[in-house]
């Protein structure tokens, strides 16, 4: 790693001014931040800790019954604390790497990253979650714009996420068995008035919503609506671990699974 | 430069530490308790765990900066003032869960923070809680079996491989 200062504030407003600083970045629960540093991948001046801000701790319910998770919450209390309410996400927060990386690694650290093969994002965007800032909160549909790149603006941090609750949902992961992200990952999500259905690891855009297969569902929530139904494998990410294709094939696989665990 | 303070292993330490230090160069370094290692130093292996205020946690993935003011347990604080080693250390003596030894420390950290959320894991709840930490020797077999032991389940019926 290069040298950098260290800083840990005890409050937003503290950390979104020393995030002024030239060259200075949020530091989460690095387990992305660090390993890119020690590959010298990054050169921040400084790093600004959000592990000592109360305020972006915990989770809470708000009065239209959305679940609200702090943004430096870490996987593992997500995990513990919402599988009364969000099963699904419980699930998928329980499922990310291993233990110590979900003792560190936090929900607002991962979808600032947003790498296209990460879990949460999909379950943000199928959720139709709300990402709030210290500016500004932003829809789901809004914020992922691609592989690594979303709507947040140089020095703004997310502060919490805050999750409308589906009737039913369910999240199948399809393991990299060697970086355990997913090779593919599909959330699907059944609301009153609809269903959506979001894709990571697939496309290399990033995650991305699968319109035809909600049309589908939300005409009739079973897995054999999905029949007939095939993603192109143009766009897909292709590399060592699976061609395009066979992606594009997963995706087709795991909705149905997803449909099953959730129905 | 930064100040930190934190107990580790009980006993309070202090040091001045870089930006960029991790808090496992800090104890090997620093503090001299090399029991804790690195085997990869990408956050893949876990030969590096320790409990960080409780919980387990990649010391090669964490600042030791981040560590101040926070209790820290090594593998160096597992066995007794004397030297007799904990159930926990024992039962991967007595059950051949290590054979170089060089992951054992993380295996035991893990294990450790295993047996406190689930007092009585079963053999896949083992093999799932050590996910992040890799063994190049054992072929996983008689650590589980330790761990199963240790917890005070009856590993007789379980063959050795
Ligand atoms: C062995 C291993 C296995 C893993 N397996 C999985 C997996 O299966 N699924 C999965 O989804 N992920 C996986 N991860 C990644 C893990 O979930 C990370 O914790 C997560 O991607 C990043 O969160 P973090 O809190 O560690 O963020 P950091 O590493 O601290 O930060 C990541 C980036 O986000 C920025 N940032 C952090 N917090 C904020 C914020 N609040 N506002 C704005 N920007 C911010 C940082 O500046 C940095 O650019 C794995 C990681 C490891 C090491
Ligand atoms: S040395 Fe830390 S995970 Fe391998
Ligand atoms: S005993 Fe040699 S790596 Fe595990």
């Amino acid at each position: 790693m290069y040298a950098f200062d260290f800083e840990k504030p005890s409050s937003i407003a503290e950390a979104v001014a020393a995030l002024k600083d030239e060259d200075a970045q949020a530091l989460s629960g690095g387990q992305t931040l660090l390993p890119t540093l020690k590959q010298r991948l990054a050169s921040p001046s400084k790093l600004v800790s959000l592990g000592g801000i109360a305020e972006m701790q915990g989770i809470c319910h708000n009065d239209a019954g959305q679940i609200c998770i702090g943004a430096a919450t870490p996987h593992a209390r997500v995990a513990a604390e919402v599988a009364a309410n969000y099963p699904a996400l419980a699930a998928l927060a329980g499922g990310i790497g291993d233990p110590a990386v979900r003792n560190r690694g936090t929900i607002g650290g991962s979808l600032a990253n947003n790498d296209p093969s990460a879990c949460y994002p999909s379950a943000a965007l199928a959720s139709g979650a709300v990402i709030v800032t210290n500016a500004r909160q932003i829809a789901a549909d809004d914020y992922f714009q691609g592989m690594f790149a979303t709507a947040l603006e140089e020095g703004e941090i997310i502060t919490e996420v805050r999750f409308p609750v589906p009737q039913s949902a369910a999240y199948v992961k399809f393991e990299q068995p060697a970086s355990r992200f997913a090779l593919v990952g599909v959330f699907v999500a059944r609301f009153a008035d609809g269903v959506r259905v979001a894709v990571t690891g697939a496309s290399e855009n990033g995650v991305f919503r699968w319109a035809e297969a909600e049309a589908a569902l939300s005409a009739n929530f079973a897995a054999d609506a999905l029949d007939g139904l095939a993603l192109p494998a143009d766009g897909m990410i292709a590399d060592l671990h699976g061609s395009a294709a066979y992606r594009a094939h997963l995706v087709g696989v795991l909705t149905k699974r997803a449909v099953t665990n959730a129905a | 430069m930064t100040e930190i303070q934190m107990t580790v292993n009980g006993k309070a330490v202090r040091g001045t530490v870089e930006g960029r230090t991790l808090l496992v160069n800090f104890l090997r370094e620093d503090l001299r308790l090399t029991g804790t290692h690195v085997g990869c130093d990408t956050s893949q292996c876990g030969a590096c765990t320790v409990h960080v205020n409780g919980v387990s946690v990649k010391a090669c993935t964490m600042l030791a900066a981040e560590a101040d003011g926070a209790d820290v347990r090594t593998i160096e604080g597992m066995a007794a003032a004397d030297g007799t080693l904990s159930n926990l250390q024992q039962a991967f003596q007595d059950h051949h869960g290590l054979q170089c030894g060089f992951c054992t420390p993380g295996m035991v950290m893990t294990a450790a923070a295993l047996l406190k959320e689930n007092p009585k894991p079963t053999e896949a709840e083992v093999r799932q809680y050590l996910e992040g930490n890799i063994c190049r020797c054992t072929g996983y077999h008689n650590i589980v079996k330790a761990i199963l032991a240790a917890s005070g389940q009856d590993v007789s019926a379980i063959a050795a491989e």
